[in-house]
Parts: structure tokens; sequence; C-alpha cells
């Protein structure tokens, strides 16, 4: 495995990541409700994850490569509408059906539900819930000698949640050193900036502290993320990546605005928005 | 009455053994309680299937789903206030939401965990539990039946959540007892009054039964192993003939047997219905027996009162 992307490769991905934006804002604004800033801070980390990096199964316990899948938590589930996004452009399902999200008999519930849409592999959204999730996992695994890994998609603000520690510890006590955690470290929560409203301090430090290992990168990077990953998938404990991102990455009037964490664009803004994505 | 009493605690631990030995997919979680939950013997022989996630119950739980998203059937053990308390939102949230073969087998549940007083005695867990769609519940009354309980967890595919005493219990059923999910049983005809309870106080309204015989109260006993999903026709047929029900249960009357009765009835076959058990208060420190005394739930205290209301 090559540990660059090539030129061509960058090129690919950011199509793709300005699609799945662009996804993503139909998908919110259609829904009259979501979550954008938190999702468009994701994208990039999951188009690379999908698409360069995971052995992934669209087509679920079908696919000849089911057991040995490896594994994706989203902990800050109301990044959904990113995940579906990625989902369908993997071919989970049809592209068409990114417009039921968040209505009435949708498969593509608000929060991500593994009932529901095969291809989820837990249902999250309640944080500080998915790391332990991931833990569980990547012991199961390791019980049936699977080499697949265990991907953990974590908020900041999620860090906040005392159980992401409890988690923290039993994963480099069990020395899980087939789970990888992502921190969307994007500085912003709904009532403002993290460090405001509890400080989350520095996060690499504090998993370092827990036993991990630990990599700071620019999380809208490619070949930072990709690199960064293919170091993590190579580590003897626990690996985190903590990611700095922009929160509503993309789209200039959403960028870096906590007002953005829960709010549907309007028809204007979502045409302004797509202007930006083309 | 003195008669010999089994640690039920101590069935559950060896009837994880015997699972393990059968199956490599079942799994021990606890959450530094392995002596008291006695889930120590699965992990004495299954050293590398037992996690112990340390006092971490919100760890517990979720680790747990996350192995039986791999295809383990996690049991995941420590006490019923702390199981359904502390880590309520990971069990509804995570295991219960995803449906997943997670089994909670929580031990030191109700008044009858003693001398640590109210901050361990989970009188609420029932109520907590049944809430939650998709769990299944089961009250075990006696070693015979724990056993029965915990090995039909491990075969039927969902969250289970099982409440198993602190104190040790007397047999009641013998080895002709198979446990149906389905079924409440009916250990005794009566026409007076139907009483229905599980658990610990199965023994206690055993012996109750015998006081109201000799005062002239001809009873029929119900005993309910799985509050949910309850066994609707054995309660409904048995009201029918005599029209009038006690309910009996080491839980507050808030949320447990005898609201999950009240529930039924109301809708389908209006009776009246009275609730023995915790009134809405905590509990208090004492021995096991002087508790069960103190809040009217042995044989005695029970007869009195429903000689009290049938009269």
């Amino acid at each position: 495995m090559t540990t660059e992307l090539t030129a061509e490769d960058i090129n690919n991905l950011n199509t793709v990541s300005k699609k799945l934006r662009r996804y993503v804002l139909k998908m919110i604004h259609n829904a009259k409700s979501g979550h954008p800033g938190g999702a468009l801070s994701a994208i990039d980390i999951l188009n690379v994850l999908f698409t360069k990096i995971m052995t992934i199964c669209p087509d679920c316990e079908s696919d000849k490569n089911y057991l040995n899948r490896d594994r994706f938590i989203l902990s800050k589930g109301h990044a959904s509408a990113a995940l579906y996004a990625v989902m369908a452009h993997c071919g989970y399902f049809k592209e068409e059906e990114l417009l039921t999200f968040r209505k009435l008999g949708s498969r593509l519930q608000g929060h991500p539900c593994s009932n529901k849409l095969k291809g989820i592999e837990i249902s999250t959204g309640s944080l500080g819930q998915g790391l332990s999730i991931g833990c569980g996992m990547a012991i199961g695994l390791k019980l049936d000698n699977i080499n697949s890994k265990v991907y953990v998609f974590l908020g900041d603000g999620e860090l906040e949640e005392g159980s992401v520690w409890e988690a923290a510890m039993n994963a480099s006590h069990n020395k899980l050193d087939n789970l990888i955690a992502f921190v969307d470290r994007n500085n912003l929560q709904i009532d403002g900036s993290t460090e405001k409203v509890k400080s989350v301090g520095n996060v690499k430090a504090k998993f370092e502290a827990f036993g991990w290992n630990a990599l700071e990168i620019d999380g809208h990077d490619f070949n930072e993320i990709y690199k960064a990953i293919n170091n993590a998938k190579l580590s003897d404990r626990p690996f985190v990546i903590i990611a700095n991102t922009v929160k509503g990455k993309g789209v200039s009037f959403m960028e870096n605005n906590a007002n953005w964490h829960g709010k549907a664009p309007n028809d204007d803004e979502l045409k302004l928005a797509l202007e930006e994505l083309k | 009455m003195e008669r010999e009493c089994k640690s039920v605690r101590s069935a559950y631990g060896k009837t994880l053994v015997e699972l393990g030995r059968k199956n490599k997919n079942i799994v021990v979680l606890d959450a530094d309680l392995s002596c008291s939950t006695q889930t120590k013997l699965f992990a004495k022989e299954f050293p590398e299937r037992f996690f112990n996630v340390g006092i971490a119950e919100q760890d517990l739980m979720t680790t747990a789903a996350g192995l039986a998203c791999t295809g383990k059937i996690p049991f995941v053990s420590t006490f019923a206030m702390f199981a359904t308390g502390r880590a309520w939102e990971q069990i509804r949230n995570t295991i219960c939401y995803s449906n997943l073969n997670v089994k909670i087998a929580a031990t030191h549940a109700g008044i009858t965990v003693g001398e640590d007083g109210a901050s361990h005695q989970a009188l609420e867990d029932i109520s907590l539990m049944r809430s939650i769609p998709n769990m299944l519940i089961i009250v075990p009354a006696d070693e015979k039946e724990t056993i029965e309980a915990v090995k039909f967890a491990a075969s039927y595919n969902g969250p289970v959540y099982i409440r198993i005493a602190r104190t040790n219990l007397p047999d009641i059923f013998d080895n002709t007892y198979s446990f149906n999910y389905k079924k409440a049983i009916k250990l005794k005809d009566g026409s007076d009054v139907t009483l229905i309870t599980n658990g610990e106080t199965l023994v206690e309204t055993i012996d109750c039964v015998k006081i109201l015989s000799e005062n002239g109260i001809n009873s029929e006993i119900i005993h309910v192993p799985v509050i949910k999903p309850i066994d609707a026709e054995t309660i409904i047929n048995s009201v029918k003939k005599t029209n009038r029900v006690v309910t009996i249960e080491n839980h507050s009357i808030i949320g447990g047997l005898g609201s999950c009765v009240c529930e039924l009835l109301s809708e389908i076959y209006p009776a009246k219905v009275t609730r023995i058990g915790t009134k809405d208060e905590f509990g208090q420190s004492g021995q096991a027996k002087e508790l069960l005394d103190f809040y009217g739930l042995t044989a005695k205290k029970l007869a009195e009162k429903i000689i009290g209301i049938i009269k």
C-alpha cells in the first residue's frame, strides 16, 4: 500500500467531497432540519475512509467480504447526512433515496438507525456511546482473529461526556490496536465554542495520558488524512486522529459559525451554498 | 419455617460456565463486582472471554453492545441499581434501539439487598427496563428457574434483563420444570383471590396462602417469571374466576409487576387490584428478612393485609 495519494486521487477526492457536500445541503434543506455544520466538517474524512481506506460491503450480508469488513461507528450521530451521502456514493443505496432524509417512513432517520438501514453498524445519536461500542467490536473481532479495523468518529463537544473517557481507558487497558478514533475538532458545539462551554483542552495530551497514540492533522487535507490513517493502522495500541476541521466547511457563510450546528438552509441560502460548491 | 436455601447468584455463575463450555460466543462482562455477581466463576474458566471494565457501567453496557455486533452473546452483570440506573440510556439507545443480543443479568435487586441501604436497593429496575421497547424481562424465583432463565436468555435472540436476587432461596421447582417465556405459571387453584407475584416474593406468597387457607380464604397463585412480554391469558383467566387481585413484589408498586397487571386488566377485564410492594419511598439498611417484614412482604404480613382486604 502506498502511503501517498496521487494528484489524480486528490483531484477525485475533491470532486467527490464537493458532491457529498451538495448532497448534505440538499438533504437538510429538503428536510427543513438537520445538522449541516458538523456534517460538512466530517465529509473529507468520511470520503477518504469510505473510498480509499475501508473494506466496505455496500451489499451487506450478501457481500463476500462481509465478515472481514471494516467497521465504522458514527458516534456523533447528528452528522448522519454526511454518512448517508457517502454511503449512497459508495452504492449502499440509490442516491435518490437521500431526499427521504428525516421524512416519515424513511430509512434515513435523523440519527442513524441500524434496524432501518443496512450498512449502519449500530444506531447512534446519543453522544458519548460510540467509543465503547468500538471497544466491544474491536474485542469481538480479536476473539475471532479477524483483522478488520474499527473506526469511531467522535465530535469534539462529545468529549465532554464522561463515558468517552471510560471507553478511552477500556481501549488502552485491552490493548485494542485495531481501534482507530477520529475527533472532529471543529471547536464548536451548539451553545458556542467548546472552550467557552466546557474546555475540552488539549485533546492529544488527554488521549496520550489515557494510553493512546495520537496524531493531530488538518482534517480537510486528503493526504494528511490518508497518511494518518495508514499510520494508525500500524499502531501497537488504540490510535486517535485529532482532525482540526472547520464547522460548515465549504460554505463561506456557514464556516466557523455555531448557528449552523442544527439549522437548515432556506431556498436562497441553499442556492448560494450550491454555487460555492460547483 | 426453616428450610434449605440456595444461592441463586452462584447458580447464575455456574450456568454461565456451563454455557461457555458449549458455546464459544458466550462472553461475560462485569463492572468490578464479579465476586458479588458470581461472574468470577466464568472469569476463572474463560479468562479470555471475560471482561472486567472496572467501575464504569456506561462502558459496560456499550462495550457489550459492540461485542453483540460481532456475533458474541454477552452476559453483563453488576448490581441492578447501577445496571438499570446509571446505564439506562446506554441500554435504551444502544442495546435496545439496535435490538442487540445483550443479556443483562443484574443481581442485588430489591429491598433484600439489606444492610447496604437505599443507595444500593434498586426498587425501580423493573419499571426502568419495562418501558424500553424490545426488552424481555425475567424475574426468577428459585435456583432451578434461574438456571433455566439464563439458558433461555442465551438461546433467545434479543435483549434480556434477568433480575437475580441477592438472597438465598429455597427450591420451589423440581427437575421437571421447563421455562417457557410466554407462560405464567398457576401454582395453585383458588376461587377467592388471585395472588400474582414472582422472584423472591413467590416463596413468601406460597407460605402466605397456607395462612389464608387456615382463615377460610381460597387463593389462586399465579407466578409471572416473565414480566415482559406478559402472559395476559393466564392472568385474565384467573381473574375472571376470582374477580379480586393482589400483586406482590420486591419492587416499588410504581412501574413494576403491580403496575403491569393493572395496565393489563384495566383495558381487558377491570377488577380490583391491591398492589403490595414498596410504596413511593426509598429503602433503608437492615437485614433482608427484617426489611421484608418492615415493608410487609413476609408471608405473615402478606396474610394480615390480604385477610384485611378480603374479609
